[in-house]
Formats: C-alpha cells, sequence, structure tokens
C-alpha cells in the first residue's frame, strides 16, 4: 500500500511538473485534471481540519483543562456561524456582521498589538545579542523609519536619497535571500518527487 | 528550457550526492539554532515537558510549500526522537492540508520508532486559517501546555512577532525560520538564534533526517555557487557592454 500509494504521487507531481515546464495538450489537460482533484481535497481537508479543532476544543472541555471555557465559546461561535451561512448563505447580512463586527475588529486589533510588540523586540534585541549585525540592523531600522515617516515640517531634507542608498543594500540582501530559499524549495520538490520525502505517510 | 535544465541538473546532482554521501559522512558548519535544538529535544524528553512545532501557513498549491514540506521532513525526525516521551509534541499549522499531512508525519514518526500506540490524533492540530487566526489560536498552546521549546519552521507572516512574543513571556526557548522576508527581519529581532535564509532548509540535515538531506544540502551550496558566479559573470558582461 506504501509503495502504492509513493507511486502515485511520484507520477502525479512528475505528470504536473512536465505540464508546466512543457505545455502540451495532453499534459496541459492531466494537469488540470490533477489539480482540479487536489483543490476538491484541499476544500474537504479543511472541513476536517475544522473537526479536528471542534475535537481538541472538547477534550480540552472534558478534561476540565485551564481556559477550557474559551473552547466552549470557540465551539458555540463556530457552529453558529457555520449554521447560519448554511441556511441563510454567506452572503447574508447577518452572516457577514460576523465578519464585520467580530472577526475584522479582532484581527485590526491583533495589528495594534503587534506594532507594539515589534517596537519591543527591538527594544530588548540588544540585551539578547549585543554584536556588530545587531548594531547594523537597529542602525538602519531607525534611518528607514526616519527617511519614510511624515513629520510636521514635511519629508526630511535628503530622505530619497537615504532611502536610495540603504534601499540598494535591502534590494540586494532581499534578491541573495530569495534566490537561496528557491534554490531551498526545488532540492524539497526534488526529495518530495522522488519519494525521499513521503510527508503523505508513506514511510 | 532553463528551468526543465536546472531541474534535471539538480536531480542528477542530488543522487550523485546521495550515493556519495553513502560511503563518506558530509561536514557542516556550526549553526547555533540546530545545535540548541538537538539540545533541547533531549532536554524536553528528560524533564516531561513538551515541545511546540509550529509549521506555518504554507499552502501546498503555492510557492510557499517548500518551506512547509521541509518542516514536515523534519517534524518527521523530531517525532520519531520525542516518541518515548511521556508528553508527546503538538503541532500546529494555518493550513487544512498542511494539518493532517503533520498528522500522518507524526504518526509515520511513531510508527517508525516502534510506538504507534502513543500516537494522539490531537496533537497535530489546525489553529486558524487566517494569519491572526493562526497565531490567536496558537499562543494559548505556548502558554498551557507546558511546552518548553517552540520550533516554528515554515511560511509565517508578520503574526510571527506574536508567537515569538508569547514564547519570551513563558521564558521558553525558541527556534524560529521562515521563507517569509518581513517574517525573517521580525524573528531577526525576535529569536536568541534566528535562522536567516535558507538555512530553514538545512533543518533536516542538522537534526539527521539522513542522507539524502545531507546531499540536498550540499547541492544547494553547489547550485548557490553557480547563482553567484552567473551574477558575477553576467555584470561583468553587461559592463563591458556584450549584452
Amino acid at each position: 500500500m506504501r509503495i502504492f500509494t509513493a507511486a502515485i504521487a511520484m507520477a502525479s507531481g512528475l505528470i504536473v511538473l512536465l505540464g508546466y515546464l512543457y505545455p502540451l495538450e495532453m499534459l496541459t489537460q492531466i494537469r488540470g485534471t490533477l489539480t482540479d482533484w487536489a483543490i476538491i481535497i484541499a476544500g474537504v481537508a479543511v472541513l476536517v481540519g475544522v473537526l479536528n479543532l471542534i475535537f481538541v476544543q472538547l477534550e480540552k472541555i472534558r478534561s476540565r483543562q485551564k481556559n477550557s471555557i474559551y473552547g466552549v465559546l470557540l465551539i458555540v461561535s463556530l457552529l453558529g456561524t457555520f449554521g447560519l451561512g448554511l441556511v441563510l448563505g454567506p452572503g447574508n447580512q447577518y452572516v457577514q456582521l460576523a465578519v464585520d463586527a467580530v472577526i475584522v475588529p479582532v484581527e485590526a486589533s491583533l495589528m495594534a498589538i503587534l506594532a507594539v510588540t515589534l517596537v519591543y523586540a527591538s527594544i530588548r534585541l540588544l540585551r539578547r545579542r549585543a554584536d556588530v549585525m545587531t548594531v547594523i540592523f537597529l542602525l538602519m531600522a531607525v534611518i528607514i523609519l526616519v527617511a519614510v515617516m511624515p513629520t510636521p515640517i514635511g519629508p526630511i531634507p535628503g530622505d530619497w536619497l537615504i532611502l536610495q542608498f540603504a534601499g540598494m543594500f535591502s534590494r540586494g540582501g532581499a534578491r541573495g535571500l530569495l534566490s537561496g530559499i528557491a534554490l531551498g524549495t526545488l532540492l524539497t520538490s526534488l526529495r518530495v518527487l522522488f519519494g525521499i520525502d513521503r510527508p503523505y505517510g508513506g514511510n | 528550457m532553463l528551468a526543465f535544465g536546472l531541474v534535471i541538473f539538480s536531480a542528477i546532482l542530488l543522487i550523485a550526492f546521495i550515493y556519495l554521501r553513502r560511503k563518506s559522512p558530509a561536514v557542516f558548519r556550526r549553526i547555533e539554532a540546530y545545535e540548541r535544538l538537538n539540545r533541547l529535544v533531549g532536554l524536553a524528553v528528560e524533564n516531561g515537558t513538551r515541545l511546540h512545532i509550529s509549521l506555518g501557513r504554507g499552502n501546498l498549491f503555492t510557492s510557499r510549500s517548500g518551506s512547509a514540506l521541509a518542516a514536515l521532513a523534519m517534524l518527521r525526525r523530531l517525532a520519531e526522537r520525542t516518541s518515548v516521551s511521556d508528553r508527546p509534541p503538538i503541532v500546529t499549522s494555518g493550513d487544512a492540508a498542511l494539518s493532517i499531512l503533520s498528522q500522518d508525519t507524526l504518526q509515520a514518526g511513531y510508527r517508525a520508532a516502534g510506538a504507534e500506540d502513543q500516537y494522539r490524533v490531537s496533537t497535530g492540530r489546525l489553529t486558524g486559517l487566517t494569519p491572526f487566526a493562526f497565531a490567536a489560536g496558537t499562543i494559548p498552546i505556548t502558554r498551557d501546555e507546558l511546552v518548553s521549546a517552540n520550533v516554528l519552521l515554515g511560511d509565517f507572516g508578520a503574526e510571527a512577532a506574536l508567537l515569538a512574543d508569547a514564547a519570551d513571556r513563558e521564558d521558553a526557548n525558541l527556534i524560529a525560520a521562515s521563507d517569509n522576508l518581513s517574517a525573517q527581519s521580525i524573528l531577526y529581532a525576535s529569536a536568541q538564534d534566528p535562522l536567516i535564509g535558507e538555512e530553514l532548509f538545512a533543518s533536516g540535515a542538522y537534526i539527521g533526517a539522513g542522507v539524502s538531506h545531507d546531499a540536498s544540502l550540499q547541492v544547494q551550496d553547489i547550485l548557490r555557487w553557480l547563482v553567484i558566479l552567473a551574477i558575477l559573470v553576467g555584470s561583468f558582461l553587461k559592463l563591458m557592454r556584450f549584452i
């Protein structure tokens, strides 16, 4: 069975890759069909994931773990929103309200917390790791912030020079990092394609 | 044609290096974060605490899937090594398909270690489908589940700052790497030993996931040198107005 699943995964991967590199009519059609199947499976995976989330929260509630009250709240909200969505449809104004009045404000609040967290992390960075690279990192962050932030006197003199100069290094660095990540992705994909790594439970 | 050539060339190099590495083991430079991870795994098993491994939100249908697959390979090895622990590691992700794969990988790791009965389906969790929902669902695990070390490896965005802060508040260790540039800069400021760029993909080789990971890392190094060479030659030719 394991060899069978590995063979299916490898064959599918190779067909999709070949269909991408050589867009022949037949390969493109098979590639499209395989991708459609994968999208359907991914849709079902969301339902399985949500069931897993409910299961984990129920276990927390059953074993009376710390803060399990939040689990109750999560399950009630989840089932309520899901039920309303099924009955009234996702475009209904009350269902939309769950998004506009709950999810958007909560995520906006987390975004605000994130800004404070980042400032705090930067302040603590020197205490955690006081080396040359840390000083350069913080210095560049401050210089760029000064150059881009709005001031009561308008743009600070020479801001374009700062952005050009700092941008030259940051763009180069970013491209280097992205090249490395692309190569890493290529090799990881090849390992999966050859069946060396089998994240689908094959080994 | 160039893309196809690169894939074929990389594949041949990978196969050749796997063969070579079976005969002589590879020697890599020291990466502090992975050395600490190896220590933390042993420590968590010994003192009865948990590892929290977060695989991020890497969707398998996008180019972000590479980091998720690399994280799954690392998870496979960590599951095997911690299978003797009383408290199994908890794995969180922000993508449904990745969450199912994480459960499958955990089970495979336990099976390989001969401890399949220790596997619990609740240890592989989907904690949220949007970046902040994922962070909000993951933070309580760091706080409430007796976690001694957090390993964040995969596709994270700015929400990584919230996860790093939660680990910091609980005084838990943090090993973190992302394929996202914003998250990398955030983690550089938040983590004790940040992993930069392609170091994320070196996790398998550094935690002993096998010769294929060692070979993969060496091929990556060769390809990087070739890219550097191509950039230098290209720049020179451009400077000389040949292209």
